[in-house]
């Protein structure tokens, strides 16, 4: 039996009562996805401004060959964490402004659901920002950040990142200050994630010995765990209305 | 308007006494360190404080476990004043603790693991405060402050775990030694006691602000509500 609903055709598994939990994960980052690649609203701030960071860098630490190495991590975790919370607060605000976060809540899914949607969408536009970061970081300074450790760490360092950050966005824009808080509660919360992924891609830059790397990055595989897990355990309590 | 309880009263009365007290356990009655000289006396106030801060710390963020479960403001009062008395007790003994490092470590402030994760932890629960205030509905305001205390309650110890990869210059007194600390000393007999009472002092005074702050909290709820009759 086919129908049509609003001009999409749909069969009788669409309106089977709930959908799968892994479907309703994907149903949401497609929708962010699809949005975005119609708009690049979101991508092109992020990115504009993560270019914007580093030329400022470029300036306020006079990034000369000697200090580069020593830098670079800091200047690409500081870069990546700012223009995250540009996204981060742009993503969830478009949710809330234009009613839609009410629309994902009536949906018959698991409200964990939601979290993992928004969190792998976010982490989505994330990437694609750093995947064109590092490039343009590594001609403009000359130096090779394609090294498979340095970008498994910045993997694994967004993935913690997004993963609170996500929670924490979904507050700050349900709140009267949302457009300057989402820093403000971010960054102290997220430093533990940030340190070892600074420390780890240090690591990796400077060549220091993988032994001595493996710390940070069991510490950051064990921050990421803890985080999302309990950024997933709580998730229900601020959408609730 | 309902008057303070005896015991409350009470208890105000015994906190100062036993601050009077601890003060001059601290200043006059231990004896003068011999390497570092008077400056060490801030020590009994610096952990004094500093314990009755994570105290309330912790306590916070099983409140705020405990209001996720039951859903009931009383833990959401409970919390806001373990936080708010915290936050202060915690700031002196950062101060405290600055005073005592310009002498001994020969600056105000290093970025050792334990003085970051105290100045994050304060950042933590001011951006807790902010947070609250940006909300009316005070259910709302609740839920968010209680997923908040815990993410950063959860937050304070990892980030002291992952600043501990690089090295420490903090001494610490009791139970454990590092060979790299600078400005450890063993105590005298006399030292402890005044140590001891100010533990004591310090956690006395923690709960009678508690309270005090609790009984705050539920006067402000009741003027919200009559507020509220008075508009409707």
């Amino acid at each position: 039996m086919n129908n049509t609903v609003y001009g999409i055709k749909t069969t009788k598994k669409d309106f089977a009562a709930k959908p799968s939990f892994l479907r309703a994960v994907f149903a949401i980052v497609w929708k962010d996805i699809q949005a975005e690649y119609r708009s690049f609203e979101l991508i092109s701030a992020m990115l504009v401004f993560s270019l914007l960071v580093i030329i400022i860098f470029n300036f306020a630490l006079n990034l000369d060959i000697k200090m580069r190495e020593t830098v670079t991590a800091g200047v690409l975790w500081t870069t990546f964490a700012f223009a995250g919370t540009l996204g981060l607060n742009r993503s969830m605000s478009v949710e809330k402004d234009r009613g839609c976060l009410d629309g994902l809540l009536l949906a018959p899914v698991d409200r964990s659901a939601i979290y993992f949607g928004k969190a792998i969408s976010n982490l989505t536009f994330m990437l694609v920002v750093e995947a064109i970061v590092l490039p343009v970081y590594s001609i403009l300074y000359n130096t090779n950040l394609f090294q498979p450790g340095l970008l498994l760490v910045i993997l694994l360092g967004s993935i913690g990142y997004v993963g609170v950050g996500t929670l924490l966005a979904t507050m700050s824009v349900q709140t009267r200050t949302r457009d300057i808080l989402l820093s403000i509660l971010l960054f102290p919360v997220v430093l533990p994630v940030l340190l070892p992924a600074i420390i780890a891609s240090n690591g990796f830059l400077t060549r220091v010995e993988l032994a001595e790397i493996m710390f940070p990055i069991g510490l950051l595989i064990a921050y990421d765990i803890i985080f999302i897990s309990v950024a997933f355990m709580v998730f229900d309590n601020v959408v609730e209305e | 308007m309902q008057s303070k309880p005896a015991a409350l009263k009470v208890l105000d009365v015994v906190s100062i006494i036993l601050l009077g007290i601890s003060t001059y356990l601290a200043l006059v009655f231990a004896p003068t360190e011999l390497v570092m000289g008077d400056v060490q006396r801030v020590f009994y106030f610096h952990i004094g404080t500093a314990w009755t801060a994570l105290l309330g710390f912790i306590l916070a963020a099983v409140f705020s476990v405990v209001y996720l479960i039951k859903k009931d403001l009383l833990w959401d009062r409970l919390q806001v004043a373990a936080i708010e008395v915290s936050l202060v007790f915690f700031l002196i003994t950062i101060v405290l603790g600055s005073i005592w490092a310009r002498p001994a470590w020969n600056t105000w402030w290093t970025w050792d693991p334990r003085l970051t994760t105290a100045a994050v932890t304060e950042l933590i629960y001011v951006a807790y405060f902010m947070l609250r205030q940006g909300i009316d509905d005070p259910d709302k305001r609740a839920r968010f402050g209680a997923v908040y205390a815990l993410i950063g309650g959860l937050s304070a110890p990892l980030t002291f775990f992952a600043i501990r990869l690089f090295r420490t210059i903090h001494p610490v007194v009791i139970g454990g030694t590092n060979p790299e600390a600078d400005g450890g000393f063993s105590m005298t007999a006399d030292m402890r006691v005044a140590f001891f009472f100010a533990l004591f002092t310090f956690t006395v005074v923690f709960i009678d602000l508690f309270w005090n702050r609790i009984r705050l909290g539920d006067l402000q709820d009741k003027v919200e509500q009559l507020k509220l009759k008075v508009s409707m």
